[in-house]
């Protein structure tokens, strides 16, 4: 159901801020890995003890040659454990397996300018979406907001690439990225992208709406981490598997943990590919998703394995 | 696999046939006695040697006289073939898809040879030998799109995501079964389908544009559908409905086995990688009834779905002026024994 997995191994590290590391991944045959559209992430299966982490990560570029792709991961501070490992266990040479590239943040091609916003690790999304934008001779900014110079690990190849196009604020210098110098004075079919922390997000999106921009024109993409909760008991009804959530597990990674084979693409709660029938729930249902509708949440009917949860008992599911 | 290339016309005298091994293959579309819209879609998986699901584009012995005959319908409407300007992208990773699948599985008849972005293309049963760079137009005779569908097998149309949506951009279709290029590009999965009758009620595209929404690269899926065409013309177009319309009033019960074809699409749907566009393939396959009784289960088969298919269907698909005369004529072939499960021969 995860569709076709491609055995890499880290070629090269590089440790591009105090927090971001880049890795460069390689096909373990020596093959070419398949181009991808700007926006694209895949997800990268690590080989914990005992257990496989299976984080998404949005791919910064593709070797001229195919040879390699990079993607750049930032140390978090409540890591469940996959930025953890990618920091402290992955040396060149590691090998890993990653996921066909899935892009739930593609450029809106026919757009007349393109505005790309990006926060700290926010760029690696950015970064593609702006070479493809260049190469096409399209009409785009980008407005990159970064703490200081050392923590923005693109900047340099940013502006090689892409001159005055690149607009970027330092929190150091007390540079401030105000929507409001940004969003007025667009031509009609100008289209704008955001991606960085939640709260940079959420804050973009408003002020783009507040400023009568329609919501099609306004795009972000945003992977939740699937949180922590009480533990609870899933059982699979048509499979006849019972196994229990712990506390730091998504309902996602338990079922894999027990051998079931489900489905899934963003393991981030954006694509709905994970979305299951609801048989019964002895309890509450803890929707974390972005994708179900407000009236399907309080149907009750459908959960999504990869960030949601059961606050209760035993949850049924028709899987 | 070497093919030997049949010279046919698809209009005026219509030598159109198909050989025995032509008929084996067919993609009979129909797994019960009977036919309602389903979701039936799936996975376009390697299917069994000699079959049109052998290889992901297939090419037989009708390569040639097709190829020909989409020449002619472009010479006569150029309007055939159109590409919104934001689809080059996909334009190219369409040329990548189709030029790799029929050299890797056409070899005698097609090779491609790639150093870098400097390609070398060699069509031998169209006599074309091209050299170009991948990604710059101008190196080709065509652009991109029309470029590699002159030389393939089916109609393609090239579906931009955004918004949620599939929206038709681009696309080369010369063979359609009444359906316009012309009138839908630049609309979405929904107004598309619009005029199917009976299948929005049954939420049918809501659930297909959701599953081709996660089409994921690397996973191609299919499906059947099915119409009728009286004689085998390829290209029955709402542009052209003055020159086959017509040929609905011209079926007898002493002209069926000639005259009436049963048409199949096989439709194939890829992620494009670069564009994060789909290709949706449309491979029509055409037989005549009086081949298709060849094969008495088909035979028994057909003459149920056609008798029993509900009138809005039989509207929609245009079948109503001839299918009472089809239905009687293939009642001499059905003498009311039972139908193994499964679309093949027995």
């Amino acid at each position: 159901m995860s569709g076709v997995e491609i055995p890499v191994r880290v070629t090269e590290i590089e440790q591009a801020t105090p927090t971001i590391r880049r890795f460069r991944l390689a096909r373990t045959d020596g093959g070419t890995l398949p181009p991808f559209a700007a926006g694209s992430h895949v997800v990268v299966l690590m080989p914990a003890d005992g257990r496989t982490i299976r984080n998404a990560y949005s791919l910064v570029d593709r070797a001229e040659d195919g040879s390699s792709y990079r993607i750049g991961v930032l140390r978090t501070q409540e890591s469940r454990g996959g930025s953890r490992f990618m920091h402290e266990n992955v040396v060149v040479g590691s090998e890993l397996r990653i996921t066909m590239p899935v892009n739930l943040f593609p450029l809106f091609l026919p757009g007349r300018r393109h505005l790309l916003v990006a926060g700290g690790i926010g760029i690696t999304p950015i970064y593609a979406m702006a070479e493809a934008l260049r190469r096409t001779g399209a009409d785009y900014q980008i407005h990159y907001a970064v703490r200081g110079e050392a923590h923005g690990a693109f900047i340099t190849e940013l502006r090689e690439r892409h001159g005055d196009r690149l607009r970027l604020y330092r929190n150091d210098r007390q540079e401030i990225l105000a929507m409001s110098d940004i969003l007025p004075n667009q031509p009609l079919g100008t289209h704008l992208y955001v991606c960085g922390p939640a709260g940079m997000i959420e804050a973009v999106l408003e002020e783009g709406r507040a400023a009568g921009w329609p919501a099609e024109n306004l795009h972000s993409e945003r992977f939740q981490a699937p949180p922590s909760g009480n533990p609870f008991s899933v059982r699979l009804a048509r499979a006849g598997i019972t196994c229990e959530v712990r506390c730091d597990q998504s309902l996602l990674e338990a079922l894999e943990a027990a051998g079931v084979d489900a489905p899934f693409l963003c393991r981030g709660g954006a694509c709905g590919q994970c979305a299951v029938d609801v048989c019964e729930a002895d309890g509450e249902l803890i929707h974390n998703d972005h994708y179900l509708t407000p009236a399907e949440r309080a149907a009750g009917k459908k959960i999504m394995l990869c960030v949601s949860r059961l606050a209760g008992r035993e949850l049924v599911l028709d899987l | 696999m070497t093919l030997h290339f049949k010279k046919e016309s698809f209009r005026d005298d219509f030598t159109f046939s198909n050989s025995r091994e032509a008929i084996r293959r067919f993609p009979f579309p129909f797994e019960k006695d009977e036919y309602m819209y389903s979701v039936n879609i799936e996975q376009h998986m390697p299917g069994p040697a000699k079959s049109p699901f052998e290889f992901p584009i297939d090419i037989d012995e009708h390569y040639v006289a097709e190829m020909h005959d989409r020449a002619l319908v472009l010479k006569e409407d150029p309007g055939r073939c159109q590409s919104l300007p934001h689809m080059i992208t996909a334009e190219w990773d369409l040329v990548e898809l189709l030029m790799e699948s029929m050299a890797k599985h056409y070899p005698e008849h097609f090779q491609l040879t790639r150093d870098g972005d400097a390609w070398h293309w060699i069509n031998r049963p169209l006599g074309i030998d091209q050299r170009f760079t991948f990604g710059d137009t101008a190196t080709l005779p065509h652009p991109p799109m029309e470029y590699i569908t002159r030389q393939c097998q089916g109609d393609f149309a090239l579906l931009d995501q955004r918004l949620g949506n599939l929206w038709m951009d681009s696309g080369m279709i010369t063979g359609q079964a009444d359906w316009s290029l012309d009138f839908d590009i630049g609309m979405n999965f929904m107004e598309w389908h619009a005029p199917v009758p009976l299948a929005k009620d049954m939420g049918v595209f809501e659930r297909a544009l959701k599953f081709l929404l996660n089409l994921q690269q690397g996973r191609p899926v299919r499906r059947l559908n099915w119409t009728m065409t009286i004689n085998p013309r390829l290209d029955t177009s709402p542009e052209n409905y003055d020159k086959w319309g017509r040929d609905r009033t011209t079926v007898t019960p002493e002209n069926v086995g000639d005259k009436v074809h049963l048409r199949v699409e096989l439709q194939a749907m890829w992620r494009l990688p670069r564009s994060n566009a789909i290709v949706f393939s449309i491979r029509a396959y055409m037989i005549s009834m009086n081949e298709l009784v060849t094969v008495p289960k088909w035979a028994r088969r057909f003459h149920r779905v056609l008798r029993d298919v509900r009138g809005e269907l039989a509207e929609y698909k245009g079948l109503s002026r001839y299918r009472d005369t089809t239905v009687a004529w293939l009642a001499r072939y059905d003498d009311g024994a039972p139908t193994s499960p499964g679309f093949a021969p027995d």
